[in-house]
């Protein structure tokens, strides 16, 4: 009798983003059920676990707008064997990204009339950064959220030990 | 007999006076491109066409087709230079998909799905390109303009008008209007203009369009652009 395969360790974690790349994984539907036998979460929003342990394989979705998005992400790759940029944000800086023409001052001021000032903010970064600018990753599903068809072929690949290939339709930037 | 050239080990037939592109195209053979289009004088701006001829690189968008020639043209050598022709491209600009009209239309993002473009690999420069609606017809988003020169192409050569050019050199090169202001506005481009429906990407858009066509059924949605016949292209 052969002993019972251990399951893959994923972390999944939402950066600068709109948790819509985390919505569209749940979107994999009942599927989502033979996941979980394959696999075990570690940090995400879905454990709300709050640190990431040793992982297979690590997740991100959004890019980085603070230093604390840079700080989840170092985290992330000092634990996650193969890290993988989630969408649009994570790969380019999708729509945060749009205001990285503009002064941070003015962007805060205009919103809010003065600098928001506590403690608990984490400190606004002048522009905003696709994930690999700051760490390597080994993998990018595009997509504004990637379908989930997208996720389910990459996760059902990595998961065989195959190479992930994408083929028409799942490859999207919108 | 016709005159031949031989193209991936196919021999493509052509007639004197086309291009490599051309005579590929013509045989039903998908060479990627941009800037080049049927309907106007070969550019070669993009490089994207590029293939190895006898061992050298050569845009066959301006290549002239001989007899003899050995071409390569899918091979994963020219792929990956593809690929990074595309990367450099979407870096240049302000490309984001997900808010822009013409996505699934745009040949840009089309040939991005082709040649599996998944990460821009280079940094980007996020440049500063305010947006033109100035014209009650017609809207221009400079951040897409991948410098292709069609629009300015089919407005001096089909329209008559002269509304675009470009100016500057090198990386700070863009894209101009015609009119003393320097606003669409005040040019006598019309919707119905060659140089509007020519772009294939989103920086000449008709307002009042937007998304008619839903997202997940455009042209590029239903099939890869290598597999569209050229006169189905947007």
């Amino acid at each position: 009798m052969s002993a019972p395969k251990r399951k893959l360790k994923v972390a999944t974690t939402s950066l600068a983003g709109c948790f819509g790349c985390h919505m569209s994984l749940l979107d994999i539907d009942e599927r989502i059920l033979k996941l979980l036998e394959l696999v075990e979460l570690d940090r995400s929003p879905l454990t709300d676990i709050k640190h990431c342990g040793p992982c297979d394989l690590g997740l991100v979705e959004g890019g980085l707008c603070n230093a604390e998005n840079v700080h989840v992400l170092r985290e992330f790759r000092k634990q996650c064997k193969v890290l993988v940029a989630v969408g649009a944000c994570a790969i380019n800086g999708g729509l945060p990204a749009q205001r990285n023409h503009l002064d941070v001052r003015e962007c805060l001021t205009s919103v809010y009339r003065t600098v928001p000032n506590d403690p608990e903010l984490p400190l606004p970064l002048d522009h905003v950064h696709p994930i690999n600018d700051v760490v390597r990753i080994d993998y990018s599903l595009p997509g504004c959220p990637p379908p989930a068809d997208a996720l389910w072929q990459f996760l059902t690949d990595f998961i065989a030990g195959r190479t992930p290939s994408l083929g028409h339709g799942l490859i999207h930037y919108d | 007999m016709s005159k031949t050239f031989t193209m991936d080990e196919r021999e493509i037939p052509f007639v004197e006076g086309q291009t490599v592109m051309q005579a590929a195209l013509a045989d039903g053979v998908y060479v990627p491109h941009l800037c080049a289009h049927p309907e106007f004088k070969p550019h070669g701006s993009c490089r994207v066409c590029t293939v190895k001829v006898n061992g050298r690189h050569a845009a066959s968008c301006t290549l002239a087709a001989r007899e003899g020639l050995v071409v390569e043209n899918q091979t994963a050598e020219l792929r990956e230079l593809r690929r990074e022709l595309v990367q450099l491209l979407f870096v240049e600009g302000n490309h984001f998909c997900p808010s822009c009209e013409k996505s699934g239309d745009c040949k840009l993002q089309a040939l991005g799905y082709e040649l599996e473009v998944k990460t821009l690999h280079f940094t980007q420069l996020f440049p500063d390109r305010p947006v033109d609606a100035s014209h009650p017809d017609l809207m221009l988003d400079f951040n897409r303009c991948i410098l292709c020169e069609l629009c300015v192409r089919a407005s001096a050569e089909v329209d008559g008008r002269h509304v675009f050019a470009l100016s500057g050199r090198g990386i700070d090169k863009h894209l101009i209007v015609n009119s003393e202001s320097g606003r669409l506005a005040d040019t006598s481009i019309a919707a119905t203009d060659t140089a509007v429906s020519v772009c294939p990407v989103g920086v000449i858009l008709k307002k009042g369009r937007g998304f008619r066509v839903p997202i997940g059924q455009r042209t590029y949605d239903a099939a890869p652009i290598s597999a569209m016949p050229e006169g189905k292209k947007p």
